[in-house]
């Protein structure tokens, strides 16, 4: 049933083939085709862009009150690319390869492939936008180094590469509304797929200003609505972040691929009060110039600065000392949990480690160490009180990205034909752990160069009706979505949707976090459906369906939270392996490192739904190695 | 700490809106100013009224979505810092606390303390661009780019499109903004071809935007979240003058730009009074409703 559609033969030729392989819309015709986008954050935005300027008619659609707030650019790092600007050693097949063993060798290869070869343009392409990626003083650009590689390949915008690269999205995007061939809805979030004869042709959405549902109809839909750690309750995602549109998409049938891979990112300001309503990132760059230690021993409440240097561990150096503080995400964030867990962890709960500059500053100087990473300083101020120039930072991790998505193919096409899916939304490139400074790029790749490939090609190729919203396909979906508003706003119980939230996230961190294990993952099985029952009975709304009403739009994205989360704890159990992120506690080596077993869990899972309460069926999409050797991952 | 919240209600733009007091207890040093309103609304949900609607995303000062005045001023008057990035731990027992959305006739109010800032994205759309097809780039280390030249484009560019700048101005002049990102893609070399084109454009949709025109009071500059300076302001008209002075085959064209909000609305009034006034003729600009890339003439 799964056919990934990568093309045969030698993986460098790949992308090429493919591409000259592919159908092409003369320019006269393509303004006949509508295509929808789903989000405009980086690959909806630069999806919307592009196929705007190919003469595509695009309506792009945003919950936001303008594409330019989407969670893209709270992204701080950098962007990768295989540019080799610093003559160390870096080409396609690294970043390839590096990608593809950050990952664990749980993605495919002929994607993460064609990503490495698609990095080159995206820089190209940014910089022509007018990016302000930062310079070395000849005026060429600068690079650093960010987790997981040993090259310097990371290009960046001071700490808000996101930001930059988002409005260079978000201007091209505006362009092409200022020229017609774009239509932007803000304001309007999807709460439906609708499929007539098989096919993806339009969604309902629903204006967040005056309540109405919507029907929109195209040729194609491309979702681009990022990822799911909101299920966490408390991450580094923006408040809004939700499953809602790959969640509704998969109970028309879409197969949602890897759920349980989410990423805990090391580097994050730790929780400090119970009303803490989100977490933030410390971009991964710090740990360039950062050092991560622990006091040796337990319950030290001495100052920072008073602990010497010797009964210090720097343990990530120790155990680790060809990566160093520079290790993967899941490697970084499972031993600052076991050093917590010994009870060497800092701050007011012992949830913490110390990332320290005071030996950056002495050797680079305290101006080079501001203009490096000065915002992130700031902002770390800003919420603890702490002048981390002076005392070392706390950080902690926090669920961060969601590796897991709508199962593609090649073509970032879903199961559901016309359905596309790129950037965090999709599941293709980053296997079971993200390699730092690489989602900027994927979802570039997707939206830039991937999409406005693809999907000429499935326009080229497929003879299908005309459809428009009188269709009854849609009167159909219309109701559905209309009725489950109602019913929501008819429970009039007593809990809140923030309350569910959190509880829902809490669970989901103690059993389907940083560590799993069949006892605990069995636990949460049992209590989510009971929460669901809950909610379903005893949710609290107020105001009506028909005016702006926030408090509605948070319930109809915890429902699908609830859903979710029950799909990845599945997920979780049926993948007895340690690999990436997934860390179940019974599958580790005798050094309690992640083992995977790839004799029995070499394939992507792809769920599909069942209807409620059922469960779902399981596809598995067969992975080989043919260019990277499986190993199991070593970074000492 | 206990403190009183005196917030701006309106249910839309059709009706009257008013102050409503309350009282909020048990706030803690370490929440911050948001998440002492969600607690406001969690209390709100639990007597069955209404939470007050804000609007709010990243909550780490860069999506630019939150802003309302605080005690009348903008973002609440912490220097470099948005509504989301305030902690409680600036405030005090028995403060009282006086919540507004942005006023500026550009932001009409939606509900509360949420106002449409739509018009931001109009001056987008009217030259705060480089046309860079994607496909067409040279390789990146082809445009040398001076540092110097980076770091201002960067300083610029840093605008989150919060709109305190508006909120802040006693003309609700959207010069800040504007000339953020004028100064941005006018600084870099990649952003020449299309300089005056992209000053006189972006500066004739922000007149038409019913924004007012800047009298140097430095209010914007005072509660940016990013601190872009005034300077940039004086950088845009000088741009502009440069623009209008300089020697050109064609008379230059500005866009007129239309966006729609959802499926049905209208397309948003372009004001004929409000376009650029000196048009080179002493007439004003030729304007029929409002197509998409339909184009007068300057």
């Amino acid at each position: 049933m799964l056919d990934a559609r990568i093309p045969a033969g030698p993986i460098e030729q790949d992308w090429d083939k493919c591409r000259f392989d592919m159908k092409l819309v003369n320019p006269a015709n393509r303004r006949k085709y509508n295509i929808i986008v789903v989000g405009s954050g980086l690959a909806g935005a630069a999806a919307a862009a592009t196929l705007g300027q190919q003469g595509y008619h695009v309506q792009c659609f945003s919950y936001h009150d303008t594409p330019r707030r989407a969670h893209s650019i709270a992204a701080q790092g950098g962007i990768n690319a295989a540019k080799n600007y610093r003559n160390d050693g870096d080409s396609v097949f690294r970043l390839f390869y590096d990608t593809v063993k950050g990952g664990d060798f749980r993605s495919r290869e002929g994607n993460v492939y064609r990503l490495a070869q698609i990095s080159l343009n995206i820089i190209d392409q940014c910089v022509a936008q007018g990016v302000p990626f930062a310079r070395e003083y000849g005026g060429l650009l600068d690079t650093r180094s960010f987790g997981g590689v040993q090259v310097q390949r990371t290009f960046y915008a001071r700490g808000q590469t996101g930001q930059q690269l988002l409005l260079g999205a978000y201007q091209a995007l505006e362009e092409q509304v200022a020229a017609g061939s774009v239509t932007m809805h803000i304001r309007s979030e999807l709460l439906d797929v609708v499929i007539v004869d098989g096919r993806a042709r339009g969604i309902v959405t629903r204006d967040l200003v005056t309540g109405r549902i919507n029907c929109h109809a195209a040729d194609v839909v491309v979702l681009a609505t990022g990822g799911y750690s909101n299920v966490f309750y408390l991450s580094t995602n923006a408040m809004a972040c939700n499953c809602t549109a790959i969640w509704r998409a998969h109970r028309r049938g879409a197969l949602f691929a890897n759920p349980c891979f989410t990423q805990i990112h090391p580097t994050c300001i730790p929780v400090s009060s119970e009303h803490q309503s989100k977490l933030t990132l410390m971009s991964e760059s710090l740990r360039n110039d950062g050092r991560v230690w622990v006091p040796k021993k337990r319950d030290d409440t001495r100052h920072p600065n008073d602990i010497p240097e010797n009964e210090r561990d720097y343990y990530l150096e120790r155990r680790y000392p060809s990566f160093g503080n520079l290790v993967p995400r899941d490697v970084a964030s499972r031993n600052a949990k076991e050093v917590c867990d010994e009870g060497r962890g800092v701050g007011p709960n012992g949830q913490g480690v110390y990332l320290d500059f005071a030996d950056a500053i002495h050797r680079l100087g305290l101006h080079t160490v501001r203009e490096k990473y000065g915002n992130l300083f700031d902002i770390y101020e800003r919420i603890t009180g702490e002048d981390a120039y002076k005392v070392p930072m706390r950080i902690y991790p926090a669920p961060h990205y969601t590796m897991g998505g709508l199962w593609v193919d090649y073509h970032l096409m879903s199961n559901i034909p016309g359905l596309f899916v790129s950037g965090e939304a999709n599941f293709s490139d980053h296997g079971a752990n993200r390699l730092g400074a690489s989602a900027l790029m994927q979802g570039l790749a997707d939206g830039y160069f991937v999409l406005p490939a693809t999907v000429p090609d499935y326009l080229a190729t497929t003879k299908s009706d005309p459809v428009d919203t009188s269709h009854p396909a849609f009167a159909e979906v219309q109701n559905d979505v209309v009725e489950r508003i109602e019913k929501l706003l008819a429970i009039k119980g007593d809990r809140s949707p923030d309350s569910f939230h959190k509880e829902l996230g809490k669970l989901m961190w103690d059993y389907c976090g940083m560590t799993r294990s069949e006892e605990g993952l069995r636990k949460a099985l049992a209590r989510i459906p009971e929460l669901r029952e809950e909610f379903w009975r005893n949710l609290r709304l107020v105001g009506g369906g028909e005016e702006l009403n926030q408090s509605l739009e948070k319930a109809n994205r915890v429902s699908d939270f609830i859903e979710l989360a029950e799909l990845m704890c599945i997920d979780a159990l049926d993948r007895n392996e340690s690999c990436g992120g997934h860390f179940r506690v019974e599958s580790q080596t005798p050094d309690g490192e992640a083992k995977r077993d790839d004799a029995n869990f070499s394939f992507s899972s792809a769920w599909e739904w069942k209807g409620l309460g059922q469960p779902p069926a399981l596809h598995k999409e067969p992975l080989t190695f043919e260019y990277v050797h499986l190993a199991q991952r070593s970074y000492k | 700490m206990n403190l009183t919240l005196k917030i701006w209600r309106q249910l839309n733009s059709k009706t009257p809106g008013k102050f409503v007091t309350y009282q909020v207890k048990d706030v803690t040093k370490d929440m911050s100013f948001l998440e002492m309103l969600d607690s406001l609304n969690e209390d709100l949900l639990d007597q069955k009224e209404p939470p007050v609607a804000f609007e709010h995303d990243c909550r780490e000062g860069i999506c630019g979505s939150c802003g309302f005045l605080i005690n009348g001023v903008a973002h609440g008057g912490f220097r470099g810092t948005t509504v989301c990035q305030l902690s409680m731990r600036f405030f005090k027992e028995g403060d009282s606390l006086t919540l507004e959305p942005w006023r500026a006739k550009a932001f009409p109010l939606i509900r509360d303390l949420i106002v449409d800032r739509s018009a931001f994205d109009r001056i987008i759309q009217a030259g705060g661009f480089v046309s860079a097809p994607t496909g067409s780039a040279p390789d990146a280390n082809a445009i040398l780019i001076p540092k110097e030249a980076a770091d201002t484009a960067f300083d610029a560019a840093a605008c989150i499109g919060c709109g305190a700048c508006v909120a802040a101005c006693p003309n609700a002049a959207a010069m800040l903004f504007t000339s953020a990102k004028l100064t941005h893609l006018n600084s870099l070399p990649q952003g020449q071809p299309q300089r005056d084109q992209r000053t006189v454009g972006m500066v004739a949709a922000m007149n038409a935007e019913l924004f007012g025109s800047c009298t140097n009071h430095g209010e914007c500059e005072a509660v940016c979240p990013k601190e872009i300076p005034l300077e940039f302001i004086g950088k845009m008209n000088s741009d502009l003058i440069r623009a209008a002075l300089r020697r050109r085959r064609e008379p230059l064209v500005i866009p007129t730009v239309v966006q729609h909000t959802s499926q049905d609305a209208a397309p948003h009034p372009v004001r004929e009074d409000q376009r650029l006034q000196d048009n080179g003729g002493g007439q004003p600009a030729k304007h029929e409703g409002a197509q998409p890339a339909e184009r007068s003439s300057l």
